[in-house]
C-alpha cells in the first residue's frame, strides 16, 4: 500500500512534466499542424545552458530563467529560419525537417558537451516529506515542480481565453486564411506559438533535469511519453495534454514501480496504440461541427 | 471610393483577369456577376491583397493599396469576407466579433452592441462556437464581424450561396441599409444575378477574366441576350 | 495477366542476379575489411529497402525500423544460440516474425496520418529493444546473446576467407529482400500504393483496399528490416540492447531520405552512405584534428543536416537530384540539338 501511494505520488510529479512537455507540443501542433519531434532536443540544449551557468558558479534561478528565454529566442528562431519554409510542403517535409533538428542538435550537444551526462541541481530538497514515521516519494522539490506546471498551464490558459494576442494566436491557428483577412499577422503568431512552447519546453527540461540528467539523448523518453500524453489529450486541447501527461505519469509509474523500468516506454507504446485505435481524436474530443 | 484599373491576375499560364476596370462609390453597392471560373473570387483576393496582380493598380480612398501586404489593407479599411462565409468555427461568436474589431486596432468590446443590435439572432448565441450557427446565423456573423472593424469598402464574396431565398433577401437588404447608413463602399460578388441586382446601383459582368458589361442594374435587365450568355437567366 | 506478373518475376529475377554478380564481383576484389564493410551496407539494405518503399511509395514515416532490425536480431540470436536452427531457418523465421510484430502495427498505421505514424513508430524504436534489460534470462540484458561465427562451407576451398562468407551471406539475405521488394513495387500492390498514397479517397473509389495496402506495405517493410536485423546478428556475432539505440532508427530513416525514397537506387545510396559516412567522417576529424567529442559526433551531426537540407533544397534526395541533373543535361543538350537544326517544336 505505501508503495501504491509512494508511486502515486513519483507519478503526479513526472506526469506534470510530461504535462507541460505534452503542452509544447500541442501549442506547436495547433499553430503550425506540426508535430515538433525535435522539442525533445530543444529543451535538452536548453538545459545545457542553464547546466553550464551552474557551472559556471551563477544562482540556479538566474540559469532557469536564462534557460527559459534561450527557449522563447530558440522557439522563434526555429520557426523563421526552418518551419516556415515548409509550411506550404506536405506534412511529411516539416516531420522530416523536425526529426533532422533533432539528429542535429543531439550531435552537436554531444559535440561541445560530450555524450557522457552530466548532474543538474534541484531547486529544492529532493528529499520526500516525512510522514508519521516514513519517508514519502514526494519532496518539496516535487511540490515545486507541480505548480510550477500549473501555474504555468493557468497563465496559458488565460493568455489564450482572455486578451487579444490570445483572440490572434487562436484565430491563426484554426483558420489562417481568415485571420489574415482580419489583419492578424498569422507568420508572427505562428512565431510566437513556436516561442511559447519552446519556453514551456525549457522550462520542463529544466525541472526534470535532476533526476534525469542532463546528456545529448536522455530527455527522447520524456519526448515520447510527452507525445502519448498529447495524442491522449486529441493533440488539440491543452486541457486534454495536461491531463494526459498527469494520466501518463500515472501509469508509467505503477508500470516501473511494478514490473520494471524497461517496460515504461512499451506502456507508452501500448496506450498510444490503444488511444489511436479506440478514440483517436483523444479522450476530450471536442464536438463535431456542424455542417451545414 | 474603391477603385481599380486595369488588373491583370495570373495564374501559372492562366491569365484568370485580363484588365479590369471598376469603381466602386462610398454608400453604393456594386454588383459583380458571372459564372463559375469569370474571375470573380480572383478579383476580389487582388484587391485585399491575397493574391499578387501581375498588373494594374487598387487605390481606395485615393491611396494605392496595390503593392500593400493584407494586414496593411485591412489596417486601412478595407473587409473582404470570403466565400464560405469564412468564420472561425472554433471561436464563440464574441470571439469572432472581437476579432473583427482587433482589425481596425480598436479596443475589444467596442462596437459589438450595435452588431447585436443588427443581428439579434446573434446575441443570443455570444458565447457558443460559431461551428453551432446554421448558415444564415453564420453570414450575419461573417458581415457583423467585417462591420465590427468599421470599413471604408466591403468585399462579399458569394454571401447568398446554400441559403434560403427568404434568408438571402434578409441579407441582401441589410447590406443595402448598412452601405447608405455607414457610407461604406460594397463590392458584391454574387451568382445570384438577381438578389445582386436587385441591391445594386451599379452591375458589372465578368466572363473568362473580362468586363463584358458594366452599367446600371436596369440597363443590365433590359438585356436578355446578355443576362442568358453569361448567367444562365 | 499471370503471363505479366511471370514477367514481373523473370524481370525480378534478372536485376537480382546481376546485383549479385556485381556483389560477388566486388566482393571477390577487395579485401577482409572491405568485405565486412560490403556484409554491414548488405544488412543496412536490407532493412533501407523496405522503408524505402514505405515512405516512397507508402507515404508514411517510420522510425522504428530499428526495433523492427532488433526483433529480427534477437530471433536469430536466440534460433541459433538456443535452438541451434541452421542459419537459412533462422533468418526466415526472423522475418517472419518481424512481419508479425510489424502486422500489429500495421493495422493501426495504415489509419494513422504522417506525424502520428512517426510518433508511435519513435515509441517502438525506444521501447522495443529495452525489453532485452527486462528479461535478462532469456535475452541476455545489457549483454544480449552470442552466436558462434558461421564456418564457410567445405566447397568454397579451406583457404576461403570468413569474412567474405560473412559477406555473402549478407549479400544473399540482401539480394532475397531485393526480389521480394522489386516484384511489388512492379506488381499491382505497388500501383495500389502509390495511388493510395497520392490520393486516399481516389483510391478507394476506384476498389483499392486503403488500409489494407497500406498494412501490407508496413508489414513487408518490418518483414524488410527483421531480415536487416537477422543478418546484422549473423555478421556481428551479437545481438544486445546497445546496438539498436533510437539513434538507429533515425539514422536509418535519415539514410533512407536522403538516398532518396521511393526507389531501389535510393536504397542502395543510402546503404553506402550508413556504412561509409563513418569512416569520412573519421577522416575528415583527424585531419582537422578535431575533438573526439566532434568527431565521434560528425556522423550524426552531417545526417541531421543532411535531412534538413534535403527536405528544404532538394526533396526527393540524392537519387531524385541525379534524376533531375541528368534531365537538365538532357535537356540541356536537347534544346542545343534542337538548335543546330532550328527546329521549334518543344
Amino acid at each position: 500500500m505505501t508503495q501504491f501511494i509512494d508511486l502515486t505520488l513519483s507519478g503526479i510529479s513526472n506526469g506534470a512534466i510530461y504535462a507541460a512537455v505534452a503542452l509544447a507540443l500541442v501549442l506547436i501542433w495547433r499553430a503550425t499542424r506540426i508535430v515538433n519531434f525535435a522539442q525533445g532536443a530543444m529543451l535538452m540544449i536548453t538545459t545545457y545552458i542553464a547546466a553550464a551557468l551552474v557551472e559556471a558558479g551563477n544562482p540556479y534561478w538566474l540559469a532557469l530563467v536564462v534557460a527559459v528565454a534561450a527557449g522563447l529566442v530558440f522557439g522563434a528562431l526555429t520557426e523563421l529560419v526552418l518551419i516556415r519554409r515548409v509550411e506550404s510542403a506536405p506534412p511529411i517535409n516539416a516531420v522530416i525537417v523536425t526529426l533532422g533538428l533533432l539528429v542535429f542538435l543531439e550531435a552537436l550537444a554531444g559535440m561541445i558537451w560530450s555524450d557522457t551526462p552530466r548532474a543538474f541541481p534541484a531547486a529544492f530538497s529532493i528529499q520526500g516529506y516525512e510522514v508519521g514515521h516514513t519517508r514519502i516519494l514526494f519532496s518539496p522539490n516535487s511540490t515545486f515542480i507541480v505548480c510550477v506546471v500549473a501555474l504555468v498551464a493557468l497563465a496559458l490558459g488565460a493568455l489564450f481565453r482572455y486578451t487579444s494576442l490570445g483572440l490572434k494566436l487562436r484565430a491563426a491557428a484554426f483558420a489562417p486564411e481568415v485571420a489574415r483577412l482580419l489583419g492578424v499577422r498569422v507568420g508572427r503568431m505562428f512565431t510566437i506559438g513556436w516561442a511559447l512552447a519552446a519556453g514551456v519546453g525549457a522550462l520542463a527540461g529544466a525541472l526534470v533535469a535532476p533526476s534525469t540528467f542532463v546528456g545529448p539523448s536522455n530527455f527522447d523518453p520524456i519526448l515520447i511519453f510527452a507525445f502519448t500524453a498529447a495524442v491522449l489529450g486529441g493533440l488539440e486541447s491543452p486541457l486534454g495534454a495536461i491531463v494526459g501527461g498527469v494520466l501518463i505519469g500515472l501509469v508509467l509509474s505503477y508500470v516501473s514501480g511494478y514490473e520494471g523500468e524497461a517496460l515504461a516506454p512499451l506502456a507508452a507504446l501500448a496506450m498510444l496504440l490503444l488511444t489511436l485505435m479506440l478514440r483517436p481524436t483523444g479522450i476530450f474530443a471536442a464536438s463535431r461541427e456542424r455542417r451545414v | 471610393m474603391l477603385e481599380v484599373q486595369d488588373l491583370v491576375c495570373e495564374y501559372g499560364a492562366i491569365r484568370a483577369l485580363d484588365g479590369v476596370s471598376l469603381q466602386a462609390a462610398a454608400g453604393s453597392v456594386t454588383a459583380v456577376l458571372g459564372a463559375n471560373g469569370a474571375g470573380k473570387t480572383t478579383l476580389l483576393r487582388a484587391i485585399s491583397g491575397l493574391k499578387r496582380p501581375r498588373a494594374g493598380r487598387v487605390a481606395l480612398d485615393g491611396r494605392e493599396i496595390t503593392a500593400a501586404g493584407v494586414e496593411e489593407i485591412v489596417r486601412l479599411g478595407l473587409l473582404h469576407v470570403p466565400e464560405g462565409r469564412g468564420v472561425i468555427a472554433e471561436l464563440t461568436v464574441a470571439e469572432n466579433l472581437r476579432l473583427g474589431a482587433l482589425a481596425r486596432g480598436a479596443r475589444r468590446g467596442d462596437g459589438i452592441e450595435a452588431i447585436y443590435e443588427l443581428f439579434p439572432p446573434l446575441r443570443a448565441r455570444r458565447s457558443e462556437p460559431a461551428a453551432s450557427l446554421s448558415g444564415g446565423e453564420r453570414q450575419m456573423l461573417s458581415i457583423g464581424r467585417a462591420l465590427m472593424a468599421a470599413p471604408k469598402a466591403l468585399l462579399l464574396d458569394e454571401p447568398s450561396l446554400g441559403l434560403a431565398p427568404l434568408i438571402v433577401a434578409q441579407i441582401m437588404g441589410l447590406v443595402r441599409e448598412l452601405c447608405e447608413e455607414r457610407r461604406i463602399a460594397v463590392l458584391l460578388v454574387e451568382q445570384n444575378a438577381r438578389s445582386a441586382l436587385s441591391i445594386a446601383d451599379h452591375a458589372l459582368v465578368l466572363d473568362l477574366g473580362h468586363v463584358v458589361a458594366s452599367e446600371t442594374p436596369e440597363q443590365l435587365a433590359r438585356e436578355h441576350e446578355l443576362l442568358h450568355a453569361y448567367l444562365g437567366y | 495477366m499471370r503471363a505479366l506478373a511471370r514477367v514481373g518475376a523473370v524481370r525480378a529475377a534478372v536485376v537480382v542476379l546481376l546485383a549479385a554478380l556485381a556483389f560477388g564481383a566486388v566482393s571477390s576484389l577487395v579485401g577482409e575489411y572491405r568485405d565486412l564493410q560490403l556484409a554491414d551496407g548488405a544488412y543496412y539494405f536490407a532493412a533501407l529497402i523496405g522503408l524505402s518503399v514505405l515512405i516512397g511509395f507508402g507515404g508514411k514515416i517510420s522510425l522504428g525500423h530499428g526495433a523492427f532490425m532488433a526483433v529480427g536480431a534477437y530471433a536469430v540470436a536466440l534460433l541459433v544460440a538456443d535452438e541451434h536452427w541452421p542459419l537459412v531457418g533462422a533468418l526466415a523465421a526472423a522475418t517472419a516474425v518481424s512481419a508479425l510484430v510489424g502486422a500489429v502495427l500495421g493495422a493501426a498505421a495504415s489509419r494513422l496520418q504522417g506525424p502520428y505514424l512517426a510518433g508511435v513508430t519513435l515509441t517502438l524504436a525506444v521501447a522495443l529493444p529495452q525489453i532485452g534489460n527486462r528479461f535478462p534470462e532469456t535475452l541476455g540484458g545489457e549483454n544480449g546473446l552470442v552466436i558462434d561465427p558461421p564456418a564457410p562451407p567445405s566447397f568454397l576451398g579451406s583457404s576461403f576467407p570468413p569474412q567474405r562468407y560473412l559477406a555473402w551471406i549478407a549479400g544473399l539475405g540482401a539480394l532475397a529482400a531485393l526480389f521480394f521488394i522489386y516484384n511489388m513495387t512492379r506488381s499491382g500492390a505497388g500501383r495500389a500504393l502509390r495511388a493510395v498514397r497520392d490520393d486516399e479517397v481516389a483510391a478507394a473509389l476506384c476498389g483499392c483496399h486503403v488500409g489494407r495496402t497500406q498494412t501490407v506495405a508496413f508489414v513487408l517493410s518490418a518483414a524488410c528490416a527483421g531480415l536487416g536485423g537477422g543478418l546484422a546478428t549473423v555478421v556481428l556475432q551479437l545481438a544486445q540492447p546497445g546496438a539498436f539505440p533510437l539513434e538507429l532508427s533515425l539514422r536509418i530513416f535519415a539514410a533512407a531520405v536522403i538516398g532518396g525514397v521511393g526507389s531501389l537506387w535510393g536504397a542502395f545510396w543510402a546503404a553506402a552512405l550508413l556504412v561509409l559516412l563513418p569512416n569520412w567522417s573519421h577522416d575528415i576529424a583527424q585531419s582537422l584534428s578535431l575533438s573526439g567529442n566532434v568527431a565521434a559526433n560528425l556522423p550524426l551531426a552531417i545526417y541531421g543536416v543532411m535531412l534538413i537540407v534535403a527536405m528544404l533544397l532538394w526533396p526527393g534526395g540524392i537519387q531524385a537530384g541525379l534524376r533531375q541533373l541528368s534531365g537538365l543535361l538532357k535537356r540541356a543538350y536537347s534544346s542545343r540539338h534542337s538548335v543546330t537544326q532550328s527546329n521549334p517544336a518543344k
